[in-house]
């Protein structure tokens, strides 16, 4: 296989090194900031106390000045006000936080992989660059992974439709699942959509029948899924990768049946009320698994994970190996069977739903 | 036998001016109510002719100029498509919670509650049994007068519970769709409903039942992309507006004119999307020769193949109160005792 089809640890796309890492000494700290995407009106006082330490530290390495006091005790505050500010967020702020443009994405989490060979194509019309999917090793687990992609400089966001998948898309996810079912490998599906692409060409390709059949085909798969809603989990365009054994959500995603904006634009026709619709649909990771949507939720560093990049996927790394360890070894047709069980169960409320009588 | 209500009734009904209706787009064009006396005319949304609402009433709500299928209301559909006397409705008293709390002008379980109360039915699915032209099926019908049709927890619940009917006695499901989508009010509540249902109608397949949809206007977004969708055939009347993304929605999102014709089921029969397109003159011949091809495809009704014994029997007597005993409670009841009609 030639190296155009391996995607190992020197995709240039991100790296969660470089994520990582604070950036060099450079440009004035205003400038930094601005650089890094739009800012959370709520990270403010976060960013200014930043920016303050970068300062200070750059002056302590162009001068001779003894600023080491200071700079620990900004650091302590900066902790503090991260503390305060991430414990108390608002469900829109927290969306905001999961679309955060530095917030590791698919591609980051690929580099948590030892060995990734991405494979392309739904053999059907063409290969959506918002679906990435292909053969993945981490640790000792080999499985199939499936994920949303987003892209990460403004030309690869562009290319992947800012993570919104076409048909193709979905049958290119479904090709693949199905490849894994064949060769007994579990699959972990990765979300982080704003939703399914709405446009000509996907309509005229069956969008929502390559939905459909994905969710209803997800019910029958031999081998194990392990889903993770990683930023964005956006309606219909989520679930269509988004039926597992196991439903995982970072503590700062989210996942709702429309976008805070288009219920505000619906219900209000206004799509500054997005913060209230953010309140009113539910969409945090306590919401979700006090309602009983989601199995678990993943924590993320203190600030979220584009503030300690390599943090979060080692600790998503972790999480996913465990969830793969308990599901394997389970025999298929129990496998099935609990599968549709849970979804047929999902939400339940006493006496409500499912329906019970009696 | 239910009680039907008028058709007339049913029209007038349908003209909440909180629901998209046909309709409103006539009344938008009247500039003076004079000029439409009593709603006797409306528009057809269509080929803009003007029609007088009893002979669109008459033709089945279908356009006598260019035979536009108008929304036929949820309880006009169940009488004009089943043999009398054969409708015996389930799982009616099913309602559902505001369990989010949600608030758009007024509170959802008030929404809800009036909603139910101008329509004399509890959500805005239909389910029952029946027969069409002698075959006996089970009938999930989706009413777009109740909140756009709109799927919230107790229409995926009631749609898999069709499903689980309809796998347990070895009848044939036949869905009719006209939604909006899924119903925000029940945020991600509603999403999961796309799975659930998916989940009971794989286990209906898995089980060698047969399934129709027939998608009539409108029938987006979450329904499309769930349960209409995969079922075994998927039909749909001229006309309608299927898709998974509304029209504006896609024309904000590109900026542009949609082609004329883009997302009716004239034009997702072309793309292949669709089984065929059947004018509602011929549904119920048409579904009667689909439905022969079901008979002896039914494997049983091993209700333990996919749910646990405990949780099936309670399900299907549709949520009444069941005057068992707990150790009867627990086993296997295939003879579904009928519901009591609703009116």
């Amino acid at each position: 296989m030639s190296d155009k089809f391996r995607k190992s640890k020197s995709d240039k796309s991100s790296s969660a090194a470089k994520t990582g890492a604070k950036p060099a000494s450079g440009p004035a700290a205003g400038k930094r900031r601005s650089s890094e995407g739009p800012a959370m009106p709520f990270e403010h006082k976060i960013l200014e106390i930043e920016d303050k330490i970068q300062e200070l530290k750059e002056l302590a390495d162009s001068t001779s000045f003894d600023v080491s006091g200071e700079i620990v005790s900004l650091e302590e505050q900066l902790r503090e006000v991260i503390s305060k500010t991430y414990n108390d967020l608002t469900p829109w702020e927290r969306v905001n936080v999961a679309r955060h443009p530095k917030r590791p994405v698919t591609s980051d989490y690929i580099q948590m992989l030892d060995d990734f060979v991405e494979l392309h194509g739904d053999r059907t019309f063409g290969d959506d660059p918002a679906m990435v999917t292909g053969m993945a090793t981490m640790g000792d687990r080999r499985f199939v992974l499936i994920g949303h992609r987003k892209g990460r400089t403004v030309k690869e966001r562009l290319e992947c439709n800012f993570g919104c998948a076409h048909p193709e898309g979905y049958r290119k996810a479904w090709r693949k699942m199905k490849l894994a079912e064949k060769l007994g490998l579990p699959i972990v599906c990765l979300i982080n959509t704003p939703g399914a692409y709405p446009g000509i060409g996907a309509e005229e390709r069956g969008q929502a029948m390559a939905i459909a059949e994905n969710i209803i085909g997800m019910f029958s798969l031999k081998v194990p899924i392990v889903v993770l809603v990683i930023g964005e989990g956006g309606s219909g365009g989520a679930l269509g990768i988004g039926v597992g054994d196991r439903v995982l959500m970072m503590e700062h995603a989210y996942y709702s049946v429309i976008s805070p904006e288009g219920c505000a634009a619906i219900l209000w026709k206004n799509g500054e009320r997005s913060p209230e619709a953010a309140e009113a649909l539910k969409l945090t990771s306590e919401d979700l698994t006090a309602l009983g949507v989601v199995d678990e939720i993943i924590p993320e560093p203190l600030g979220g994970a584009h503030r300690a990049p390599a943090e979060a996927i080692a600790t998503v790394k972790e999480t996913l190996l465990r969830h793969l360890e308990e599901l394997d070894g389970i025999p298929a047709d129990e496998l099935i069977r609990a599968r549709r069980l849970k979804f047929r169960n999902i939400a339940s409320i006493e006496g409500r739903f499912p329906v019970v009588s009696g | 036998m239910s009680k039907e209500p008028d058709p007339k009734e049913v029209a007038e009904q349908t003209e909440d001016p909180s629901e998209r209706k046909p309709g409103r787009l006539s009344r938008l064009r009247f500039s003076k109510k004079k000029d439409m006396p009593g709603g006797l005319w409306l528009k057809c949304e269509n080929c803009s002719s003007l029609i007088y609402r009893k002979e669109l009433e008459a033709a089945g709500r279908v356009c006598p100029s260019c035979s536009f299928h108008f929304t036929l209301p949820g309880r006009q559909r169940v009488q004009s498509l089943l043999d009398p006397g054969s409708w015996e409705e389930v799982f009616a008293d099913i309602t559902g919670l505001d369990r989010l709390s949600f608030t758009d002008k007024i509170p959802y379980s008030e929404k809800l509650a009036k909603t139910a109360e101008r329509l004399g039915q509890n959500e805005a699915l239909i389910c029952g049994r029946g027969s069409i032209e002698g075959r006996s099926v089970i009938l999930a019908v989706l009413d777009f007068s109740f909140m756009g049709g709109s799927m919230g927890e107790v229409v995926g619940e009631k749609l898999a519970l069709a499903s689980d009917l309809a796998r347990v006695e070895g009848r044939p499901l036949v869905i009719f769709t006209s939604s909006g989508g899924a119903r925000m009010h029940e945020g991600a509540l509603s999403l999961m409903q796309m799975a659930k249902t998916c989940s009971a109608l794989q286990s209906l397949s898995d089980a060698g039942g047969m399934s129709i949809c027939v998608m009539t206007h409108p029938t987006t977004g979450g329904v499309t992309a769930s349960f209409a969708s995969v079922c075994d055939l998927v039909l749909a009347e001229p006309g309608a507006l299927i898709g998974f993304a509304g029209p504006r929605v896609i024309a904000a999102t590109l900026k542009q004119e949609l082609p004329p014709g883009f997302q009716r089921a004239e034009f997702l029969i072309k793309k292949g999307m669709l089984d065929g397109l059947v004018s509602r003159s011929e549904l119920r011949p048409m579904l009667g020769r689909l439905l022969d091809y079901a008979k002896g495809s039914h494997v049983g009704g091993d209700v333990e193949d996919d749910l646990a014994a405990d949780e099936v029997p309670n399900r299907l007597s549709g949520g009444r109160t069941d005057s068992r005993t707990p150790s009867e409670r627990g086993k296997v009841r295939l003879d579904v005792p009928s519901a009591e009609s609703s009116n």
